[in-house]
């Protein structure tokens, strides 16, 4: 499979792997036996993502996007990040071989997850 | 440094062989057909090394047919031996684990009211003989049956399957292309009546190939035209092509298969010292040259990618780098457990891979697991 060089780039270097200490919200998507597992997970103040971290079990376009979102929204407003679609992580990337535009491109998903995590906790303090 | 160990796929032409093909290209470049001197030049050339290849697998040289390679000869076996027995019969048997060249020339046949039996293997990707006893009607017409696996190295025992096929009346063809000069292949001691070949993945050139037909065994041709190839396959021979494939089987040596085995036994045994780590296939059954190992948590096409930018090339099964994200038949058919199903990488050695460069894979292979694994939800 022939990658971009921002792709490449990002897999050898993935930045924010790891796991928020003390997150606000967790989320995953995906399917070992697809291959394809990422898991988000975000620290939240002031309606800000002030910490994300991801772990990806998945191939080197499954890696990159995981990589990529967690830079794109960090700092950013939760309603900033729950725009943020798969579309938007892959043209940030350059672009994704279009085989792996549906498999391995759900990094946006997950942050969704791990927001949607964050609002229904966050719902539940306020009860 | 660069490392290739992917030879299950390709592999390095011989110098030698590139040798003793040139002259085939610049001085005696006449078609095999013609009467005059090049052209004779290159009959001769044609018929010497059907006679090398031929006497390497126990066969006839007029027994001994050239093709553009495996995937040819594996259609035009299959094929013309359904073709030419209709009459008797359309049942056709066959294994789980087939090479597509094999499992898609089926799907073919079968598309055209063909019925064909796919035996399953055990975890060793073995047949089970005594199902395929079972499995053969007064329809069947052919089995065919690989002798080494291509992903996970499993060699059947072809001798066995043979003389069932013989005593039962049914044709046995058998797809050799990874098991040639590394497997003993001995068609009258095996009971064979067809089996297909490839020049590339012994260190011969790509884009030649050659299928046995056993003397009597009438299969319908695929290529029409010219009576070349004792009218059995149509188009001027490829001379060169030819004349390095058969340098490649004369300079295939039993000593190399013995160092590639005491090689992959030494990579086997490192790399399964690896956390979460296991060996897909048979550790006794196994080809010289082939290793299939999986990490659990981690998937293949990302370790591919991490052993390339340290120059190591190697292949994988998952389904991630595959053009149709559908996962191996084979590691399927192996039932491989689902977690470690995508982390599966193919590692094949040839007579030109020394220890120096397996130390280096299994010490690069040791860093991008860890690695892969720390950044993996289900890592250890």
């Amino acid at each position: 499979m022939e990658y971009n060089k921002k792709v490449m780039n990002l897999f050898n270097h993935p930045k924010n792997v790891g796991e928020v200490v003390g997150a606000s919200g967790v989320g995953q998507v995906g399917n070992p036996v697809c291959g394809d597992v990422m898991r988000i997970s975000i620290k939240v103040k002031d309606d800000r993502i002030i910490d994300i971290k991801f772990k990806t079990m998945g191939c080197v376009a499954a890696i990159a996007t995981s990589s990529m979102v967690t830079e794109m929204v960090k700092g950013k407003t939760i309603k900033y990040a729950l725009k943020v679609t798969n579309l938007d992580v892959a043209k940030e990337l350059g672009g994704l071989p279009l085989i792996k535009m549906h498999c391995s491109n759900l990094a946006a998903d997950a942050l969704k997850e791990a927001v949607k995590d964050y609002q229904s906790r966050k719902v539940k303090i306020d009860k | 440094m660069e490392v290739y160990l992917d030879n299950g796929a390709s592999t390095k032409t011989d110098i030698k062989v590139v040798k003793a093909m040139n002259p085939y290209f610049t001085k005696y470049y006449g078609n095999a057909s013609s009467a005059h001197s090049f052209g004779l030049a290159a009959r001769k050339a044609v018929e010497k090394s059907r006679s090398i290849i031929s006497k390497k697998i126990g066969a006839e040289p007029n027994e001994l047919i050239f093709t553009s390679g495996g995937t040819e000869s594996d259609n035009a076996a299959i094929i013309g031996a359904a073709l030419a027995n209709i009459d008797k019969g359309n049942h056709i048997i066959s294994s789980n684990i087939e090479h597509p060249a094999v499992m898609n020339t089926l799907k073919y046949l079968e598309s055209k009211g063909f019925k064909v039996s796919y035996l399953n293997v055990d975890s060793d990707g073995l047949v089970n003989i005594k199902e395929l006893e079972s499995a053969i009607t007064n329809k069947t017409i052919l089995i065919t049956i690989m002798h080494a696996n291509n992903e996970i190295g499993s060699v059947q025992d072809i001798q066995k399957i043979g003389r069932i096929a013989r005593s039962r009346g049914v044709l046995f063809h058998t797809d050799s292309v990874q098991s040639f000069t590394k497997e003993e292949i001995d068609v009258k001691k095996q009971f064979i009546d067809l089996a297909s070949f490839s020049s590339h993945k012994i260190h011969g050139p790509k884009g030649v190939g050659a299928m046995f037909i056993r003397k009597g065994v009438n299969i319908l041709p695929l290529l029409h035209g010219g009576g070349h190839e004792f009218n059995k396959r149509a188009g001027t021979e490829n001379v060169s092509g030819i004349v390095g494939f058969a340098k490649a089987v004369e300079l295939s040596n039993e000593k190399y298969n013995t160092i590639m085995r005491r090689l992959r036994d030494y990579a086997i045994n490192n790399i399964l010292k690896i956390k979460n780590s296991r060996l897909n296939g048979s550790f006794e059954k196994r080809l010289v040259n082939n290793i299939n190992v999986s990490f659990k948590g981690i998937e293949g096409e990302a370790v591919l990618s991490r052993l390339d930018n340290a120059g190591i090339m190697v292949s994988t099964g998952s389904a991630c780098s595959s053009k149709s994200l559908e996962l191996s038949h084979v590691l399927k058919a192996i039932n491989v457990p689902s977690d470690y199903i995508q982390g599966s990488i193919r590692v094949t050695l040839s007579r030109f891979t020394s220890k120096k460069e397996i130390d280096y894979f299994i010490n690069v292979l040791q860093k991008v697991v860890k690695e892969l694994s720390e950044m993996s939800p289900y890592g250890v």
